[in-house]
């Protein structure tokens, strides 16, 4: 099902700003910071309910949804970080099952099984979270919002304190799954890479949205991040890749 | 070296924290009432078990006592067995509204007493014996406090951010605690250092049948809805944020929780006073013992709680004897040192 932002506004941080991911694709949110990328995650992962506008998953309000039935649809892994309890990696992972029942039938444990597997934490399981490297943990973190079992998928940075080879992984993963993904990125080569579509948020208003080759261009990123870079081919992918200098280089 | 394929084959190792939950939990559970039998038989004149395990069967069956024991049944059955099961429901009560503070601050350093619950009791206890009142018309006064006070703190810290709530608790605290000095002026001499001692250290003299109901009611009965909320306790330990993405409203839980442990904690403390550290202490160790998930913290922390307390209540009577200590002062002596303990292993 397709999720889709519907002219939401949220007070002044994000302005009327309407989006589409369609089902089993792949959408980043980029933007300088205090561009509303957030916010606008938030109002999905119905974290904030927006001032006006809808959010709509399918032909289902979600805005309107109870939280728990939205939350068998929509997973988020945010970006809070504070103290967790000194949860078991698979204790942990199990609390994605709370929208779903009492997480003790056999479906539940298989969900669990399948979301530590697909986030390569399955050798954890036992392992004390609060023990685990940042790297480690924002993949619990993920196996946590995979064994909600969602159709729609929504990670703020995701890739923060990830290590290449983890960023890469964790991109490839959401590349090859089926869901439906909005994603918020700082890194526009890695956005070019894994997202279907970009969509360019400034002071809360979209300002350009289309597939990486379209919208990352030399005048985008000069005019939005107010950053010179110069747009190259990928020689092997051939996607859209930034190289930037350095302010005062010469050129 | 890659390990050897029969190493890597090895399934995870067994759930060594699940067995010994279990084995905590039955142990505890033996244990009890073998520690509330040898607590009823223990104070100044000493009952043998026996003869207490025959004192307690003969009043719960309706049996019949010889003439010449009624004294010895009555010390057991009027005065001690009812201390025994208060010591016991609170120690089972501050465990477990101590797990639901620290879940719903997010601090794991949070006792039920943050809320300013157990110095608005004094105070408003204090105001009721200057007002004329005795008896139970005192506890009910220490009760209003108690809920009182946590009222006051939850319209000013304006919300239930954790933070603010935490330390408008202690702000309200001290101001009640300054109002509960300038009452204890007014009160008659002799009464000062007892009605002191018995609200900030807390202790079971003050028991008996009247008010055991009402307190296992509350105590147990909110045991019950913490049971029930576990599982949402669990994911509100995970963030604000992350718990509305797992379908769990925090705030509503938060008001809940809160609405909860102002009520147990102030009928706790409206009957024993405040008893320190065991709500703060008794949770950790139960987390020691059996890791975070609350479906077992909130099993093992209430049983061993009022195992605990049961043994506190037999160390203030027996240590100082004739004389009693205050409950709070076993629970402090013991409770610092673990407290600094605990503190140290968070480095």
């Amino acid at each position: 099902m397709d999720l889709r932002l519907d002219g939401i506004s949220v007070g002044a941080i994000v302005r009327d700003l309407s989006l589409r991911v369609p089902a089993g694709r792949i959408v980043g949110l980029v933007g300088p910071n205090g561009s509303g990328k957030t916010t606008a995650l938030r109002c999905v992962y119905r974290a904030l309910r927006p001032t006006t506008g809808t959010v709509w998953l399918g032909d289902a309000d979600l805005t309107a949804m109870r939280p728990r039935r939205s939350a068998r649809h929509v997973a988020a892994l945010t970006q809070e970080s504070h103290d967790i309890p000194d949860f078991t990696v698979a204790e942990l992972v199990a609390l994605g099952r709370a929208p779903h029942g009492d997480g003790r039938s056999t479906k539940d444990g298989e969900a669990c099984a399948a979301a530590m597997a697909e986030a390569d934490v399955a050798h954890l399981a036992d392992r004390h979270v609060n023990g685990l490297s940042g790297g480690e943990r924002q993949r619990v973190l993920l196996a946590r919002a995979l064994a909600q079992e969602p159709e729609v998928l929504v990670l703020d940075e995701p890739t923060n304190h990830l290590d290449l080879r983890h960023q890469i992984a964790l991109l490839s993963l959401l590349r090859n799954g089926k869901r439906t993904v909005l994603l918020v990125l700082h890194d526009l080569n890695l956005a070019a890479a894994a997202c279907d579509r970009v969509a360019v948020l400034r002071d809360g208003a979209l300002v350009a949205s289309g597939t990486p080759a379209e919208v990352l261009t030399t005048e985008l990123v000069r005019e939005v991040f107010g950053v010179e870079a110069v747009v190259v081919a990928h020689p092997v992918t051939g996607g859209p890749h930034l190289l930037y200098s350095l302010e005062g280089d010469p050129s | 070296m890659p390990p050897p394929a029969a190493l890597a084959a090895v399934p995870a190792p067994p759930r060594s924290r699940r067995g010994s939950h279990t084995l905590a939990v039955l142990a505890l559970a033996a244990l009890l009432p073998v520690a509330v039998i040898l607590a009823v038989g223990l104070g100044s004149a000493a009952i043998p078990p026996a003869d207490t395990a025959g004192y307690l069967w003969a009043a719960l069956t309706g049996g019949t006592i010889d003439a010449d024991e009624v004294t010895r049944y009555q010390i057991v059955w009027r005065i001690r067995m009812p201390r025994v099961l208060l010591a016991a429901l609170v120690g089972a009560g501050l465990a477990a509204a101590g797990v639901a503070m620290q879940a719903l601050v997010r601090n794991p350093l949070a006792d039920p007493y943050i809320l300013g619950v157990s110095s608005g009791a004094s105070v408003g206890a204090v105001a009721a014996g200057l007002l004329g009142a005795g008896g139970l018309a005192v506890t009910g006064g220490a009760f209003a406090g108690a809920v009182g006070a946590a009222v006051v703190v939850y319209l000013a810290a304006a919300g239930l951010a954790p933070l603010r709530l935490v330390l408008t608790g202690v702000a309200i605290s001290v101001g009640l605690q300054a109002v509960m000095s300038v009452l204890v002026y007014l009160l008659p001499d002799g009464e000062t250092t007892g009605t002191i001692l018995f609200w900030t250290m807390g202790g079971f003299g003050a028991a008996s049948w009247d008010v055991i109901p009402v307190v296992a009611v509350v105590v147990l009965g909110g045991i019950g809805v913490l049971h029930r909320l576990r599982r949402d306790l669990d994911v509100l330990s995970l963030g604000d944020e992350t718990a509305g993405a797992l379908g769990v409203d925090a705030r509503g839980l938060r008001l809940g929780l809160f609405a909860l442990t102002a009520l147990m904690t102030g009928a706790m403390v409206a009957v024993s006073g405040a008893i320190g550290f065991a709500g703060l202490v008794i949770p950790h160790v139960a987390r020691l013992l059996t890791g975070a998930v609350h479906a077992r913290v909130l099993v093992l922390a209430p049983l061993l709680g009022a195992a605990f307390m049961v043994l506190v209540d037999v160390a203030a009577r027996t240590l100082a004897a004739p004389r009693e200590l205050p409950a709070g002062v076993i629970t402090a002596l013991v409770g610092v040192p673990l407290f600094l303990a605990l503190m140290h292993r968070r480095r």
